[in-house]
């Protein structure tokens, strides 16, 4: 009989496929390693706000605006639930957002791209949540409970956000020569960051071996990339973009596209600090933390004395 | 003059104060205290862009020259404008955002709540769903006030200040020119002298309990009702506007 708080009965667990919640015994790697997993996606989330915020004031319709705004709200949200799954192991929004600060915690690259004409809306739509529910879907059998839940929650958002990116590029394609032009310049610059997001080959990642052991992750980097790349190419191909790959083939046999040389310096580079936005996103994030302060101790403060008059009125 | 310009004109105005004041908000979005309340404030503004979408088709329909709801929020100049001074002003620090918000929620929470009652029908509706979310809005801007009212002693500062800045932009919700005056003889505009005790009474308490003094009545601004703005309505409609006047032949 196995020990419940022995390593080999939670391995044991994890092959019968069993989900592991809070409470249950695990061992510390894993623990650590969702931390780590899921604090980066829960920034990356909150990140993530930024490049599309910075066209809500200037969308251009009442409509458009308010799919945007919504959006984003929904991204917050996400980022929200994400820091709950990851508070259920031990660790504070406070100091996750301090690791953020410190840099010690990261945030999806992707987000160090800056986003430069209104096809951009789209394409962050289609391309990076196109990505990343291809990434999510696939975490939805996630080996820990409340990681598990938080995902299929955000699938079902993440599919809508999809869809609209799509429809501003699909309404952008079909519009005048400028808006056309607008569309893809932004599929040139999203295109390959966005297949970046699947990471490196799962040989070249630190974490990948215990990630699936302990069935954190279920598929490698390379598998669920070319599954985004499957499905995204005809969608460019029958609103008329052109993928900026030159190198693309369909093999006929496998039913898959082939791509050229994803450039891993870049990624490599961006993730060091050297992308377009790292510092301009982390230094938002930090100012309107710091911003907020007196607010946050505010509404602390006023907790504190409403609970010392109840306890006096008692 | 025709009878249509005096409820075109009146849509406006309900439709403006809406759609700058969303703005307002949407200029916050990942810029809030902590993210719960970015969600509250994003909530706040999409209500609010919601409702101008609404006022304003109304508006075009009633203006009958085939424009769309977003020609009119796109295509108009600062002069055609017609939301309040106290909507432009910008987001300031929370307390201002906050002092803002609790003003003109005050405001629309007493107006609204009349003009379920009005002879119009289109109007009538849109103030029955407005008022559901105004309700949230006021509450949630005197539960910040009172926070921060009585938090610290610099959030009380702040707060304090927020109001005392924006006071003078808050005589001008209370104003009744020729349009409204004869909408309201139709059973349509709202009376704006109950209002405005209603009003008056509601802040006082909300100051009240957040330990804060209520202003002393000193001079009002005003303009919006003529469509002359502050400074800041040129810079908002600049940004918001972008697209459609850059390129006016595209369809979004």
């Amino acid at each position: 009989m196995h020990n419940e708080h022995s390593d080999s009965h939670f391995q044991l667990r994890i092959d019968k496929g069993e989900h592991i919640e809070a409470k249950d015994y695990m061992p510390e790697g894993y623990r650590e390693h969702l931390i780590r997993q899921i604090s980066q996606h829960a920034h990356s989330e909150v990140i993530g706000m930024q490049p599309e915020g910075n066209w809500i004031t200037r969308a251009p319709s009442l409509r458009s605006k308010q799919i945007l705004l919504a959006k984003i709200q929904d991204e917050g949200g996400h980022g929200l639930y994400l820091y709950c799954a990851a508070e259920t192991l031990g660790i504070s929004r406070t100091e996750m957002i301090e690791h953020l600060h410190t840099r010690k915690a990261k945030y999806s690259n992707i987000f160090n791209y800056p986003s430069l004409n209104w096809a951009d809306i789209g394409a962050i739509g289609w391309l990076v949540d196109g990505a990343a529910i291809v990434n999510q879907v696939s975490l939805q059998r996630t080996s820990y409970g409340p990681y598990s839940r938080a995902m299929v929650r955000i699938c079902k958002e993440e599919s809508f956000h999809q869809r609209q990116g799509y429809e501003i590029m699909a309404k952008m394609m079909g519009g005048t020569k400028d808006q056309k032009a607008m569309a893809q310049d932004a599929m040139n610059r999203w295109w390959w960051p966005a297949l970046m997001m699947f990471d490196p080959h799962d040989s070249e990642s630190p974490h990948t071996s215990d990630a699936v052991k302990w069935r954190i992750k279920r598929e490698t980097n390379d598998e669920l990339r070319q599954k985004f790349i499957d499905k995204t190419i005809p969608q460019a191909e029958l609103i008329g973009l052109t993928v900026p790959d030159k190198d693309i083939v369909l093999d006929k046999k496998t039913g898959h596209y082939k791509i050229g040389p994803i450039n891993w310096e870049e990624f490599y580079r961006v993730i060091k600090g050297h992308g377009p936005c790292n510092k301009q996103r982390l230094d938002h994030h930090i100012f309107y933390h710091h911003t907020g302060a007196w607010v946050r101790e505010a509404a602390e403060a006023y907790k504190a004395k409403k609970a010392k008059r109840e306890i006096a009125a008692v | 003059m025709k009878a249509t310009d005096n409820l075109y004109n009146y849509c406006l105005r309900l439709g403006d104060d809406a759609l700058i004041l969303g703005h307002r908000l949407s200029e916050l979005c990942s810029k809030a205290p902590f993210i719960e309340e970015d969600l509250a404030l994003t909530n706040i503004s999409l209500d609010m862009i919601g409702r101008a979408q609404a006022i304003l088709k109304y508006a075009a329909e009633v203006g009958g020259k085939n424009d769309t709801e977003d020609d009119l929020a796109y295509r108009r100049a600062e002069i055609n404008y017609y939301n309040h001074l106290l909507v432009e002003q910008p987001n300031g620090d929370f307390a201002h955002t906050i002092a803002r918000q609790l003003f003109l929620s005050a405001f629309e929470f007493y107006l609204y709540g009349e003009m379920e009652k009005c002879h119009d029908k289109t109007l009538a509706a849109i103030a029955s769903k407005t008022l559901k979310e105004v309700r949230y809005h006021l509450e949630h801007a005197s539960d910040w006030t009172i926070r921060l009212g009585d938090g610290t002693p610099e959030s009380h500062h702040r707060m304090q200040n927020a109001i005392n800045e924006l006071w003078m932009y808050t005589g001008e919700l209370f104003e009744m020119d020729e349009v409204e005056m004869t909408l309201m003889r139709d059973g349509i505009a709202v009376d704006l002298i109950p209002v405005k005790t209603q009003w008056y009474n509601r802040i006082k308490h909300v100051l009240a309990e957040a330990t804060l003094v209520m202003p002393e009545d000193s001079y009002m601004q005003t303009g919006s009702r003529k469509g002359v703005h502050t400074e800041h309505l040129g810079h908002i409609l600049a940004e918001m506007q972008y697209l459609q006047r850059a390129y006016p032949d595209a369809i979004w």
